[in-house]
């Protein structure tokens, strides 16, 4: 399980915001995200400046905008519910576009419409910059409890195993002459459900053993303990603190 | 049902990530219980399965397909407390990883579709298995059930946690109907889909099931010449009760006491609707208004927060009292019951 297992969203690439280290940018986003969510929405400007923010992020973490934006679309049902907003809130209605649309419903979607976004854009920068094993790293770092990061490195790990056996329990199905086209074809689809989860349980039985024979006691040895120094702290309190900024003159200003 | 970031203000994203992680790790605690040092490789194994099963489209018709959210099979499948950290931890890989979900709306998100699906479906679960025959059929019957209720049940949780911190303006009357009349649609799938997933694991490894545990038949001894004997096996040691109690105790006043000032002080949905279609102008004011808790607040507290608190800590207190004696009057009649009763076989 060693090479190969770098996940579809990271881009290797070395710069600064690479080479920080993955506990001082996940509590960096962390930050970043929770001053957003807490920023007035009639500081339209602010989000303006946050994103902004952002883009100089993606800008020295060399992160191609067109990337960043193709990622953006994981957001669109809530989109579209944003957009449904204007219609169904009753309120003050405004005539836009020769549309009679309600007005706390206009500042609902572009609250939800801009804080989401961020926190979208923020968290696929993350991702893109930090190898999946550092990201488990860097939980472990700011005290997540280590049985829940060592669940989720097998689920990270053994994740590509088991979506593989699905796959290949659908090509058998399909070579049989399946394919499933309504209800009436749960049965088969959950079967196959029921036999992954057999088989997945079973690996993790297997696994157990093999890590008992190699003496694991419950504990993960760790091999390469990261530590951040003082400036690269700095550097990614760099990001929360300018939007803290930006969140504090917004509400002085509304 | 991600929730994406901004969606719930701040305040109350950060109670529902504390209830979240308190809730995480009281299932640290079970799930090591339950699997010792199994529990990492176990539980990991199971949380790739949720989230692989996620990815199985389900058609439904004409080009629409659906998939499982997998609490309710977690919780029937590998027990409540792993299943909890399973869906917790699906979640926050699609948080962190595939920005699926906001991270300050982790809490939320944990405790909507892991906490709430996972105990509902599971206490639901068990109270049917307990009901009706001990068969296979049945195991499938209660999977089905805690299913359907497991779905709509979340959505009524996110709909309280939006009526406490929603950032839009649309009144929880209609917020209700609209995310929990879809989800009942969306639970009568997951309900047939998790019935029928249970059902094919409890036909070929029922043993790797754990909600058909009491399925089991009891180990016995056959002889050589024909006769039986039960092997006793001793029971695990009684769950410690009143830590829990203890914890529960705690989170019940923390909320009423401090969360509660977050809550919003307009009407609720139903006062809302009742006050917009003018039926409250008949109704009486409640018999209890001049009481000195009316309205939660306390009477001649003058600070808003610390009185609003002060009810919340007084109401809870009130609750545990009355629950408490109603326990105890039941039990004791229960116990009386007993001991009146003429003990008739002898063992």
């Amino acid at each position: 399980m060693g090479a190969g297992h770098a996940h579809k969203l990271y881009r290797h690439a070395r710069s600064p915001v690479h080479e920080l280290p993955p506990h001082c940018k996940l509590a960096a986003v962390f930050c970043f995200v929770l001053v957003v969510v807490a920023t007035p929405r009639e500081a339209v400007w602010a989000f303006g400046l946050y994103a902004l923010l952002l883009a100089a992020v993606a800008g020295a973490a060399r992160v191609p905008y067109g990337f960043l934006l193709r990622r953006l679309l994981i957001e669109v049902p809530f989109v579209a519910f944003a957009l449904l907003m204007p219609f169904v809130v009753p309120g003050e209605k405004v005539g836009v576009l020769g549309l009679s649309l309600s007005e706390p419903g206009l500042w609902g979607a572009w609250n939800i419409l801009a804080k989401g976004t961020l926190g979208v854009a923020a968290s696929v920068l993350l991702a893109a910059t930090t190898e999946l094993r550092a990201l488990l790293l860097g939980l472990e770092r700011l005290r997540m409890p280590p049985l829940l990061v060592q669940i989720a490195s097998f689920m990270i790990r053994y994740g590509d195993v088991v979506t593989d056996e699905m796959r290949r329990m659908r090509i058998a199905r399909e070579s049989r002459g399946f394919t499933a086209r309504g209800v009436r074809h749960w049965g088969v689809l959950a079967k196959s459900a029921g036999a992954l989860f057999i088989r997945s349980y079973e690996r993790g039985e297997r696994v157990h053993l093999a890590m008992v024979s190699r003496g694991y006691t419950g504990v993960m040895p760790v091999i390469d303990d990261v530590t951040a120094t003082r400036a690269q702290w700095t550097h990614a309190a760099a990001l929360p603190l300018a939007a803290l900024a930006v969140c504090l003159t917004g509400w002085t200003l509304t | 049902m991600h929730v994406p970031d901004g969606f719930i203000n701040a305040p109350v994203s950060l109670a529902t990530g504390a209830v979240a992680a308190s809730a995480v790790a009281v299932c640290l605690r079970g799930a090591r219980r339950e699997l010792d040092e199994r529990a990492a490789p176990l539980a990991g194994l199971v949380a790739a399965f949720i989230f692989a099963v996620q990815m199985l489209n389900f058609p439904v018709a004409a080009g629409t397909s659906g998939h499982l959210l997998g609490g309710a099979l977690a919780a029937i499948l590998v027990g409540p407390y792993t299943g909890v950290l399973c869906i917790s931890v699906v979640l926050l890989m699609q948080g962190v990883l595939f920005a699926d979900g906001g991270l300050t709306a982790l809490g939320v998100n944990i405790t909507d579709m892991a906490v709430v699906t996972t105990v509902v479906a599971y206490a639901l679960f068990r109270l049917l298995a307990k009901a009706l025959p001990r068969r296979r059929s049945s195991v499938t019957a209660a999977a089905f059930v805690a299913a359907l209720v497991s779905v709509p049940a979340a959505a009524g949780a996110f709909t309280l946690i939006y009526a406490l911190g929603g950032t839009t303006d649309v009144p929880i009357g209609k917020v209700a109907t609209a995310m929990v009349g879809v989800h009942v649609l969306i639970g009568v799938g997951e309900a047939v889909i998790t019935a029928l997933t249970v059902g094919a694991v409890v036909a070929v490894r029922p043993d790797l099931v754990y909600g058909a545990r009491g399925l089991a038949k009891p180990l016995e001894i056959r002889r050589a010449d024909g006769t039986v004997v039960p092997v006793e096996v001793s029971k695990a040691a009684p769950r410690p009760v009143r830590k829990i109690a203890g914890v529960g105790l705690v989170l019940a006043l923390a909320l009423a006491g401090f969360v509660s000032y977050y809550a919003s002080t307009s009407p609720d949905g139903l006062e809302k609707v009742a006050h917009d279609k003018g039926i409250d102008t008949r109704t009486e004011q409640h018999a209890a208004k001049d009481s000195p808790l009316a309205d939660y607040q306390v009477k001649d507290v003058g600070d808003a927060r610390l009185s609003g608190g002060l009810a919340g800590v007084i109401g809870v207190g009130a609750t545990l009292a009355v629950g408490t004696g109603v326990f105890v009057v039941v039990r004791r009649r229960r116990n009386r019951a007993e001991s009146a009763a003429p003990v008739s076989e002898t063992v």
